[in-house]
């Protein structure tokens, strides 16, 4: 019996160190972790997922570990993967979020894992989607996913998470700037954390006003049924549209994490009310259908060409004789050929 | 399409507060390539081996300044054992006197690493035992 047939019965099993096994063959990107993947594949679609972004120093971390004492206290079974940034120079990672949720520590019926971002050929969306999906088959009802501090990691959170949650705080006017261009628009709920901290009003009307702004704009090019596009990611949104909550809370002191669970069971019920659920699964999943396809395609291809025939290509557009365009029409069109 | 990497959890059991030594191994051995978790002060050995596990470390590195390694470590071995990880290497750091260094060997401990002990032995040591 191969190696991942046997980690499949033990993880389905609820065996954590085979979880634990099997999520590392995962992020390695494995051969093993495919054909486990799609073993486990039909045992996957029942957990919850909340993506948690936001800047960094928001208090991210501590609002997760509040979130999920809160979940516990109801019986559910909650995975969490804490992701952090890998350098971009050594390929090494500090994974620190671990660090923050020792209240969690000895509760079996909470499982963490920390992941580095490891940026390369788009691994990062992928490798998390597919340890959600094993958490998921593990038999977790919810899976929370909380991302680096900031970067374009925080939109492609909105791919993999049904429920996203934004984290701010007071005192952070630039981070506001900053999250304006995108982030607020794949937000479903925000949090104003560290509302114990003087300017948490001026930090709650600044987002509602943005809001209002966001749905004004949503409401011009809306007709029944409307296409907006996020970053690359499609929203499908339809008449009644979820009314983003701004939500305070002191994560610290546990204060206004009910009202945040809340607001995240009532985005689920109103995803799946309006049949927004489906409609965002398939879009998700044919985003990741072309992803796959592109990854696969473009690997066999480099891996087909000599490598003097992309040395050679480079050097010509490097001098200035070829342009790239025309260079990857070429390699198409001689890859049609073979 | 992937790469290997060598995960390594740094631990501070025990009572003691003096978690500087532990940050700066865990940055060098991140500066080093590898995903290094950091649990921080005051863990209790169930929680190492804990988070060792979720996270499926290949390394556990224990930083004990308190004199209190010969109760900890003996500890942290047992649960190893017990949850399934004899295959994670154990590296001990911090202030060891010469004559426990053999005691914990025997039990199992890879490597002791005392004051003044050089980084780059360490991240050498690390990749040569463990097998990717």
């Amino acid at each position: 019996m191969p190696e991942s047939d046997n980690l499949v019965e033990q993880v389905l099993a609820g065996n954590r160190r085979a979880l634990a096994r099997l999520i590392s063959l995962v992020e390695d990107g494995t051969p093993e972790a495919n054909e486990a993947i799609s073993v486990l594949y039909s045992h996957t679609g029942s957990a919850y997922t909340i993506g948690v972004t936001g800047a960094p120093g928001t208090g991210k971390s501590c609002l997760v570990t509040e979130l999920v004492k809160h979940l516990r206290t109801q019986d559910k079974r909650v995975a969490v993967v804490a992701v952090d940034p890998s350098s971009p120079f050594t390929g090494g990672a500090l994974l620190g979020d671990r660090f923050r949720m020792r209240d969690l520590a000895g509760d079996p019926g909470v499982f963490i894992r920390s992941m580095a971002t490891r940026g390369q050929l788009g691994g990062v969306a992928r490798a998390t989607f597919d340890v959600m999906r094993v958490l998921d088959a593990a038999g977790f009802d919810y899976v929370i996913v909380e991302t680096v501090g900031a970067g374009q990691n925080e939109v492609e959170i909105a791919r993999v998470a049904d429920t996203v949650v934004l984290v701010d705080a007071p005192g952070m006017g630039d981070d506001i700037q900053a999250i304006k261009a995108g982030i607020l628009e794949i937000a479903d709920v925000i949090v104003v954390n560290k509302a114990d901290r003087p300017g948490v009003k001026n930090t709650v009307r600044a987002l509602k006003a943005m809001l209002e702004l966001g749905h004004r704009k949503r409401e011009i090019s809306h007709h029944g049924q409307v296409m907006i596009q996020t970053d690359g990611f499609e929203k499908t949104l339809i008449d009644d549209m979820w009314q983003v909550p701004v939500l305070q809370t002191i994560a610290t002191q546990g204060e206004g994490i009910e009202e945040l669970a809340q607001a995240v069971l009532n985005h689920a019920e109103y995803l799946s009310s309006t049949g927004i659920q489906a409609e965002r699964d398939r879009v998700r999943l044919q985003n990741e259908l072309i992803n796959r396809l592109r990854d696969r395609l473009v690997y066999d291809l480099l891996q087909r060409m000599p490598s003097q025939d992309l040395e050679k290509l480079v050097t010509a557009i490097a001098a200035r004789e070829l342009d790239p365009a025309s260079a990857v029409q070429s390699l198409v069109s001689n890859s049609k050929h073979e | 399409m992937g790469e290997r990497k060598i995960r390594v959890l740094i631990a501070k059991p025990g009572l003691d507060g003096h978690d500087r030594g532990a940050k700066v191994i865990a940055r060098t051995l991140r500066d080093a390539g590898f995903e290094v978790i950091y649990t921080g002060l005051r863990q209790t050995p169930e929680m190492i081996v804990e988070a060792a596990l979720q996270e499926d470390v290949d390394v556990i590195g224990l930083s004990i300044l308190s004199g209190a390694h010969m109760a900890l470590t003996p500890r942290i071995v047992e649960l190893m054992r017990t949850s399934g990880l004899e295959d994670v290497k154990l590296l001990v750091g911090g202030i060891i006197p010469e004559e426990d260094i053999s005691k914990l060997k025997e039990i199992g401990v890879n490597a002791v690493f005392g004051p003044g002990a050089n980084s780059e032995d360490i991240v050498k040591f690390i990749n040569e035992i463990v097998v990717v």
